[in-house]
């Protein structure tokens, strides 16, 4: 039974990979036509570094999410403190308001956003995404940094107030730090969350400013270059150090907690 | 509270709570809340109100699923690859949930369980492309086919019904896999020892135990791959090519292609209703199942 068990988990596994890795060798195999034996070759990736349209969107790219993960961390960090160590009415409906950026599905809000964005003249382009991303960011940041500041004692600030500091010190002093590795978990997310998304920015860029996601979507549909395969063999080796350094930063934090 | 309450205080720790969310509240306003209500000002007009054409309210929009039967037709499209796509992961993320959670342990689960949900946090429409590699003619399958039969014909899974579910289920299914692990990994092993020692048989045990304490993780799972699922339109055009019609395509199209805003808004609107109604029925089932504890 733990045998079968195991082994199904393995095949469920293989599924989830094979056509990634299918797509990673074929980039960097020399043929463009998937012929076999496969002969390795760098030149679709050498080929990338002469694509303009690619690399500008790769810039833009980093830019929003660099952006975003600024501005929603921030402004996450701040609402995440209001909910989880104040007490005011309306708070469950604050609480329930940041669900419809996570729950509505990405084209609902993508195409609002291209509609109100465009009719009140704040346009399409590189701010434009950059105000979505945050928006799609924020709840994910508050609830992190919400759960962080859940396993983090209340009563340390207000001991340090009453011994004479002033809530901003107290603050800076007591909470802070060790609530650093949630905020700082938080601000990885928001930069993977704007990093991968799709959606929204493609309603929101315009022919000639774009990012890398939209980018591959338009080459795909303007027919298949190996040029793809290389440059979203890249792209997920991006992503996926984001994941490990985020695991392992909510790991640390768990750890701590379990001494 | 240490600190008493005098009515100064009190008053200024309003205006700082207020003062710590007034920015993201305030931004999610402009750039979710607001939109909303545009576009539900949008879907109700003849024409979207651009240079000095005026304004005339109009249900034509939504009435269109009547007057243009085709548009029936992609929401049924749509609603098969949901149940589709939702089907088939329930049937494949159920058994791999429960091998996760009582097959392996320690270590090892968790390095499983980094490998299943890994995939998720990579850029989805990457993986919708890898697909192709393996779909189309001449592609992976296809040789793996010649390898096995040489003289078979030349075979194409790429641009079909087919290849849309298999690439979503791909996509989804470490959502599945995700919340049905967490309900299974609560399961005690004392109740399964205890209905074993009173001599229920395997699959008595897997219908009247697991499967309900797991239903909790079912039903979210299910919302998590439906929902975004009936909205999607990069997979079915990518995977799809003409067959893949949805009501995503549309939506899609109207915005993009035929700039028709108005029954673009009111396709979308639908399909929000569509997507709230699904919440509000399953949060009456959930709340059923771990309500009384």
């Amino acid at each position: 039974m733990i045998a079968a068990g195991r082994a199904y988990l393995f095949a469920t596994i293989a599924f989830l990979y094979l056509p990634i890795a299918l797509m990673v060798v074929m980039a960097f195999n020399d043929s463009a036509l998937y012929a076999l034996p496969i002969e390795p070759s760098l030149r679709w990736f050498e080929a990338l570094a002469d694509n303009g349209p690619l690399l500008a969107a790769t810039r833009n790219s980093v830019v929003i999410a660099s952006a975003t993960s600024v501005i929603a961390t921030a402004l996450g960090t701040l609402a995440a403190l209001a909910l989880n160590r104040r007490r005011f009415r309306g708070q469950t409906l604050l609480k329930v308001l940041l669900l419809p950026p996570i729950a509505i599905p990405w084209l609902i809000t993508g195409t609002a956003m291209l509609v109100f964005f465009f009719w009140t003249g704040i346009g399409r382009g590189i701010h434009a995404m950059m105000i979505g991303h945050v928006a799609l960011a924020l709840p994910y940041v508050v609830l992190i940094v919400g759960t962080g500041l859940q396993t983090l004692r209340s009563d340390l600030e207000e001991a340090a107030m009453s011994l004479g500091s002033t809530p901003l010190h107290a603050f800076f002093t007591v909470t802070l730090p060790p609530l650093l590795p949630s905020i700082v978990a938080a601000a990885l997310f928001a930069f993977a969350v704007s990093l991968d998304q799709f959606v929204v920015s493609y309603f929101l860029s315009t022919p000639g400013v774009s990012t890398l996601p939209v980018e591959i979507y338009s080459s795909i549909r303007k027919g298949f270059t190996p040029e793809i395969n290389a440059i979203s063999t890249i792209f997920l080796g991006v992503s996926t150090l984001l994941v490990l350094i985020f695991a392992q930063l909510s790991d640390l934090r768990g750890r701590r907690e379990r001494r | 509270m240490l600190k008493g309450g005098n009515i100064g205080s009190a008053s200024r720790r309003g205006w700082t709570t207020a003062a710590l969310l007034t920015p993201a509240y305030g931004w999610l306003m402009l750039a979710v809340f607001l939109p909303l209500g545009a576009m539900l000002f949008f879907s109700v007009l003849k024409a979207a109100p651009f240079g000095n054409r005026p304004l005339q309210l109009t249900l034509d929009n939504y009435l269109a699923f009547f007057r243009r039967p085709y548009l029936i037709d992609v929401a049924w499209t749509s609603i098969q690859i949901g149940l589709w796509t939702t089907g088939l992961c329930v049937l494949l993320g159920l058994p791999a949930a429960l091998a996760l959670a009582r097959a392996t342990k320690g270590s090892f689960r968790q390095v499983l369980f980094l490998l299943v949900i890994l995939p998720f946090w990579t850029n989805g429409l990457v993986r919708i492309f890898s697909w192709t590699t393996v779909l189309q003619e001449g592609g992976v399958l296809d040789q793996g086919l010649h390898l096995v039969a040489p003289s078979a014909p030349a075979m194409s899974l790429l641009y079909s019904f087919p290849a849309i579910i298999i690439g979503l289920v791909h996509a989804y299914l470490p959502y599945m896999i995700l919340t049905c692990y967490l309900s299974a990994a609560a399961i005690e092993d004392a109740s399964l020892e205890a209905a074993r020692s009173l001599g229920a048989r395997s699959l008595v045990i897997f219908w009247k135990i697991v499967l309900p304490l797991c239903l909790p993780g079912l039903v979210s799972g299910s919302i998590l791959i439906f929902v975004p699922v009936i909205g999607s339109f990069m997979e079915p055009r990518i995977l799809g090519g003409r067959v893949g019609v949805t009501m995503g395509t549309v939506i899609e199209d109207q915005f993009v292609q035929a700039f028709n805003w108005p029954l673009g808004a009111a396709l979308s609107f639908i399909m929000l209703a569509v997507v709230l109604a699904i919440f509000a029925v399953s949060s009456r089932v959930l709340s059923r199942y771990t309500g009384p504890q």
